[in-house]
């Protein structure tokens, strides 16, 4: 099960006929997700390497059933993208694309919050459920399925710290990437609940940015409500303040946003911080041999 | 993107702001005519650089007489500034803004910002303006009036009334000239897709006047797109010719001040290979984020704008290959060194899809590639080998 996505998922793409869409959705279909079909307005009626393509996402949903969706749209059109979802209904939508206008996030955001969707993104490497599920671009094969929980804000970090983990042998129930903009769906704390939540999940590496204050914000949560130990990382403690450090979101500008600050918060909420990216494997390692059941489990 | 203090006036003139009238230039000689062409009997000679607390650093001068706007301006123009935003080696002053000197009566700050954390926008606006606001809101945070806007309802009137009344104004005329100006600002936020619109201060006039004395607009970059007006306010003296170059060529590259050049896939991953730099004793020269699907070309680009940069006693290849695969990488590594020979050690760390083909195309090549096992390894070959 895990959170998110499974063999339950009936994936549809958002620019499935174009180079990335098509791409990585068969990636995705190859894992072994039930990719059923994609949206490129103009080409409905056609089978696009194998699959059904529709003009709209309504017309997509009431063939397919589909309950996930999938976005790699240009970034001017993807907010309207990200709106025709949330008008189809689509239960949790993923988006991709990088560089969306931010203005054009705070109407989607406003619309979210009354909606029966959940975003995820945009900027984001997507979620991946090891060996059931893979909604995204991240590279399948350094996963291995198991029980640590893996959330960032980062792509290729996250694949590091899962590479870390997968390397001694300690798999992970869902990865998921929340994106590096400023205004994006679900923020740490949501995705921190579902696995404080999930029967499969032991243990969360929650990986940060400076810039911004979702993981202050998160600290707080986890101080009062998360009972499964989270190791973290914060990415970004060279970096100086006023530049903005490839993503649009990680830029320092007060005070409050800096790596110092985040690893600090969290150290104090019982979060196990680790000032080293290359050490966030050993840790949960470390971590898990104090949990008496771990190693049973993961033979499961 | 950042723009200068005159093209923002500009801007906000454009959305029925009050600026004073003023012209800017970059000779001494035009600042006189252009003291004489807007009369009265004083001037202010203000730096046109990107960077706060100009006046501090002497970029800003009043001048009583029409010799002394000559004086002024012929000491500002080729000054170098220097504030904490700048750096130490300062920015080059290239033009001056030549204004008529006002008699005010108070300072005002007005802002608009994105407020993360609630995904909206908020206007913020204080009595105490003229200083920096984020010490006002330290020391002061009672006297930070702000409104938060629900995009569903957008601008409404209540918000200038609020903003009005909450910086202690009284006078009708003032409130209702006040709430103009927050609203009009607030459209050419939302217009131009800023991301801060700053007038700091906002002054009242001994006439009864508000008129933005100073004046500070970023823009979203994923925007810009949809603002070619916008975009060519772009000062290309104002950013590093290396960030322009390598933004040209899709690169995401910032020069640090450290030693050790780092070629990184991914802003996270790349801001990680600096922190362990610097946890091994290193310094990073630069983040560079070549993306998540670099091709052969952008690598060897990434590499030679690297390598421009004296400073860089060793480099290090960082890439953990997705979509982009290890043996793409490596072809690029290696046309790139071939191509660019350079005299200083290359750390080359391959991990992810076709690793293994990644490493033999490095091995096979001939060239003199120190390898590394993890991200550890690397940053412990990479900072030794910089020593």
């Amino acid at each position: 099960m895990a959170i998110l996505v499974n063999r339950d998922t009936r994936l549809i793409t958002l620019g499935y006929t174009g180079k990335q869409g098509t791409f990585h959705s068969l990636q995705s279909r190859d894992y072994g997700t039930n990719f059923v079909g994609g949206v490129t307005p103009g080409k409905g009626g056609k089978i696009h390497e194998g699959h059904p393509v529709f003009n709209t996402v309504h017309k997509a949903v009431l063939k397919t059933a589909a309950n996930v969706a999938m976005i790699f749209v240009p970034p001017v059109t993807a907010a309207d993208a990200i709106l025709e979802c949330i008008d189809s209904n689509i239960p949790l939508i993923i988006c991709i694309t990088e560089g969306i206008p931010i203005q054009h996030m705070i109407k989607v955001k406003e619309v979210l919050r009354t909606s029966k969707s959940k975003l995820i993104g945009p900027n984001c490497p997507g979620v991946i459920t090891p060996g059931e599920c893979k909604v995204g671009i991240m590279p399948g094969h350094i996963h291995m399925p198991g029980r640590v929980g893996v959330i960032s804000r980062s792509g290729t970090l996250t694949y590091e710290a899962v590479s870390q983990l997968t390397k001694r042998e300690i798999g992970q129930s869902t990865c998921v990437g929340i994106g590096g903009d400023p205004i994006h769906g679900l923020n740490f704390i949501d995705v921190l609940q579902l696995f404080e939540n999930d029967p499969q999940t032991d243990s969360v590496i929650m990986i940060g940015e400076i810039g911004g204050s979702s993981e202050i914000e998160a600290a707080k949560w986890i101080k009062n409500n998360m009972t499964k130990p989270v190791v973290s990382f914060i990415a970004g403690a060279s970096a100086p303040s006023g530049k903005r450090m490839g993503h649009a979101g990680a830029i320092i500008s007060g005070g409050d946003d800096t790596a110092e600050a985040k690893f600090k918060i969290l150290s104090d909420s019982g979060v196990k911080v680790v000032r080293s990216p290359a050490m966030l494997g050993k840790e949960m390692e470390a971590i898990l041999r104090e949990i008496p059941s771990f190693k049973q489990k993961e033979n499961i | 993107m950042n723009i200068h203090e005159y093209q923002a006036k500009n801007l906000l003139a454009q959305f029925n702001i009050p600026i004073l009238s003023g012209e800017i230039t970059e000779t001494p000689t035009n600042a006189i005519d252009i003291a004489k062409k807007l009369g009265g009997d004083k001037w202010v000679i203000k730096s046109q650089v990107h960077a706060g607390g100009r006046g501090k650093a002497g970029g800003i001068k009043l001048a009583k007489t029409l010799d002394e706007v000559r004086e002024h301006a012929q000491s500002i123009i080729g000054m170098k500034i220097v504030t904490a935003q700048t750096g130490a080696q300062g920015k080059l002053v290239r033009k001056v803004l030549i204004e008529k000197a006002v008699d005010i009566s108070h300072e005002y700050y007005l802002g608009i910002v994105l407020n993360r954390s609630l995904g909206k926008i908020t206007i913020i606006a204080s009595s105490e303006g003229g200083m920096d606001i984020e010490s006002v809101a330290h020391n002061t945070p009672e006297k930070i009036i702000q409104v938060t806007l629900s995009p569903s309802y957008e601008y409404s009137s209540f918000i200038g009334k609020k903003l009005s009344y909450g910086v202690g104004l009284k006078d009708e005329d003032q409130v209702k000239k006040f709430s103009a100006i927050i609203e009009n600002l607030y459209k050419l936020y939302c217009a131009k897709d800023c991301s801060i619109a700053e007038i700091n201060p906002l002054v009242l006039t001994k006439n009864n006047d508000f008129l933005a004395l100073d004046a500070k607009l970023n823009f979203d970059d994923n925007a810009l797109i949809l603002h070619p007006d916008v975009a060519t306010l772009l000062d290309p003296f104002e950013e590093s010719s290396k960030e322009l170059e390598a933004n040209k060529s899709g690169l995401s590259y910032i020069e640090l001040d450290g030693n050790i050049g780092c070629l990184v896939n991914g802003a996270g991953l790349a801001m990680a290979t600096m922190d362990i730099i610097k946890l091994h004793n290193g310094s990073p020269a630069n983040f560079l984020d070549v993306g998540g699907s670099a091709t052969t070309e952008m690598v060897k680009k990434g590499c030679s704008i690297i390598l421009s940069d004296s400073k860089v006693r060793a480099i290090l290849i960082n890439i953990f290959g997705g979509i982009m695969r290890c043996d793409v990488v490596a072809e690029g590594v290696v046309a790139a060194l071939r191509e660019l020979s350079p005299s200083i050690p290359v750390i080359v760390r391959l991990e992810g899809t076709n690793m293994s083909l990644g490493k033999k195309i490095l091995n096979d090549s001939g060239l003199k590639i120190i390898t590394a096992n993890d991200l550890e390894d690397a940053a412990i070959k990479a900072v030794t080998a910089a020593k």
